[in-house]
């Protein structure tokens, strides 16, 4: 077994679009994390494997390709299953990524069981996909969408969701285990308690959570968890929707069509079993390949090993970026209660300059809302620029991004 | 052109301060408009007489190169008749500023402002002119500045 050390000095020669440069021969600082990460080799290359030698359509032909392409199908449910501690893998659904999965519980959940008055609790820190589809179906139900609020720390004020819990009216509170803008990592355990308490729901956006540490969904005991694939190492277009068979068991379709059927007549169709109920026409089959390749990736290193590198990078970068005159970073600067997810603002300076400046040096960061501008309002600022890091990530990047915003200071005369 | 060399002495003064910032209380016209993708958000307020615009001011928040390109903007149009601010090109504009190869993820930041002022002119010539062929192109035209 190799150290943890070793390990993550040889993790960089996995990641092919590393050694490339970028604008004037610079060297790739890719600290765009939180919005997708980079592929290692044995994921393109399972991706390839598959093309090139397993392609067939899943579930019903007999041939040797189609059980070939069905087998490794399926063992990615079971890689996912072991991956989040779930011991059913009927609970496991294949959508194309988080937006898609949280649609899919407002359309197919939220319209059986949400009525007139009930009311939805989601929080000011959500991305827009946690936030859009909960406003549809409140809209169409004449239902309410009420909101956790965030403290200058960036962090949950409970009290708002003791207060809602309260009414009695609602149905679900749905939260992001971490979030996309600050990094701050929900108190899940203490949300998750409160609402089992008054008998309501819970959906986890794991989307920022499930790359960078351990989650282990048997015990955090929410009802919905939802994640993506090229967060952590995968490819695009391929998401997780988990949810807890007996809620499964009361809702209806999502998308109607092939696989998700058991018979078809004239006017009357009968449902397949779970979760294929749930996954209708040809699935994105070389993608969840792909995707089973990055659980094995990040299950060698192991999650408590990234969340530990990660802790290490953070907390570097806290440091160094907080001496940096004219810098405010935004969330806690409790390590333990934040993920390696940095928002700041410079001086008077934009994002988007702030972005485009350094861009020059190669250092890859965002710029914007990012797609959380309720956020963004409840900060006072129309946009952030956010480095986050990941398992490739090193000390050095960070130092190189310290750096270039010297430049941005010259170039602002800050 | 390199994309640092953007950042020149003029985008920067402007940025800093821009001119014709501000609100028209008594504004003869006004319209908002925002970027979906990045956030910058721009009002103009327009005081128009006998199809002349007499004042103009914008105001809301953005990138060094949105403001640079609000404040040349709205001092090109000033004082100038409607028919000749309906000509105003993205050209005028990036021109000024030495934009004219600006990158394309860049550009709805610097035309953002004239795109403002394109609809806040339909939507003025939209109440007082009867040639509705006319205004509509305006919208098009608008519509379709990036």
């Amino acid at each position: 077994m190799q150290s943890a050390q070793t390990t993550f000095e040889n993790i960089r020669k996995d990641f092919p679009i590393l050694k490339r440069t970028v604008r004037d021969n610079k060297p790739l600082v890719y600290l765009d994390n939180a919005s997708t990460t980079q592929k290692p080799t044995q994921v393109i290359e399972a991706i390839t494997d598959y093309y090139k030698n397993h392609n067939a359509n899943i579930h019903r032909a007999v041939y040797a390709l189609a059980e070939e392409a069905t087998e490794l199908y399926e063992k990615t449910r079971d890689k996912v299953a072991d991956f989040i501690n779930i011991s059913n893998r009927e609970e496991i659904i294949f959508v194309r990524g988080t937006t898609e999965a949280i649609n899919l519980v407002a359309y197919a959940w939220g319209r059986t069981h949400v009525k007139e008055g009930d009311i939805i609790v989601t929080t000011e820190y959500e991305h827009h996909s946690n936030i859009v589809p909960w406003q549809l179906l409140t809209q169409e139900k004449g239902a309410k969408l009420e909101y956790i609020g965030m403290d200058d720390n960036g962090e949950l004020i409970l009290e708002d969701l003791d207060k809602l819990l309260g009414t009695g009216k609602v149905k679900l509170v749905t939260f992001s285990l971490m979030s996309n803008v600050l990094g701050t990592i929900s108190d899940a355990d203490k949300i998750i308690a409160k609402c089992k308490a008054a008998g309501v729901f819970t959906l986890i956006d794991g989307a920022q959570a499930i790359p960078h540490m351990k989650v282990d969904i048997e015990k955090l005991d929410c009802d919905f968890f939802a994640f993506s694939g090229h967060k952590m190492l995968g490819p695009t277009g391929i998401g997780i929707l988990w949810v807890r068979k007996s809620i499964l068991e009361t809702m209806k379709p999502f998308h109607g069509g092939g696989d998700m059927i058991r018979e078809v007549h004239k006017y009357e169709t009968t449902w397949n079993d779970l979760p294929y109920k749930f996954e209708a026409g040809t699935p994105n089959i070389a993608d969840v390949v792909g995707l089973g390749a990055a659980i094995d990736y990040l299950s060698k290193i192991g999650m408590d090993n990234i969340r530990q590198h990660e802790i290490e990078l953070t907390s570097y970068a806290i440091d160094k970026l907080s001496d940096v005159k004219g810098l405010h970073i935004y969330g806690t600067k409790d390590i333990s209660k934040r993920g390696g997810v940095i928002s700041f603002n410079f001086a008077d300076v934009h994002p988007h300059d702030v972005a485009q400046i350094i861009d020059e040096e190669g250092i890859a960061i965002r710029s914007g809302h990012h797609c959380a501008q309720v956020l963004m309002e409840r900060l006072d600022v129309s946009a952030t620029s956010r480095a986050s890091f990941y398992i490739y990530n090193t000390k050095e990047e960070i130092d190189k991004l310290i750096n270039s915003l010297n430049k941005v200071a010259k170039v602002f005369k800050l | 052109m390199s994309n640092a060399d953007i950042y020149h002495e003029m985008i920067i003064d402007y940025s800093r301060n821009p001119i014709n910032y501000g609100k028209i209380e008594d504004h003869d016209v006004t319209f908002h408009d925002s970027n979906p993708l990045c956030g910058d958000s721009i009002d103009i307020d327009m005081k128009i007489d006998n199809d002349k615009i007499t004042d103009i001011k914008f105001h809301g928040k953005g990138c060094a190169i949105c403001m640079a390109c609000s404040s040349v903007l709205t001092e090109i149009a000033k004082g100038k008749n409607i028919d000749d601010v309906r000509n105003i090109s993205k050209n005028d504009v990036l021109g000024e500023l030495g934009l004219e190869n600006l990158q394309a993820v860049r550009i709805k930041c610097a035309l953002l402002s004239l795109k403002v002022l394109k609809f806040a002119l339909y939507s003025y010539l939209g109440k007082h002119l009867k040639n509705s062929q006319d205004v509509d192109k305006l919208k098009e035209e608008a519509t379709s500045l990036y």
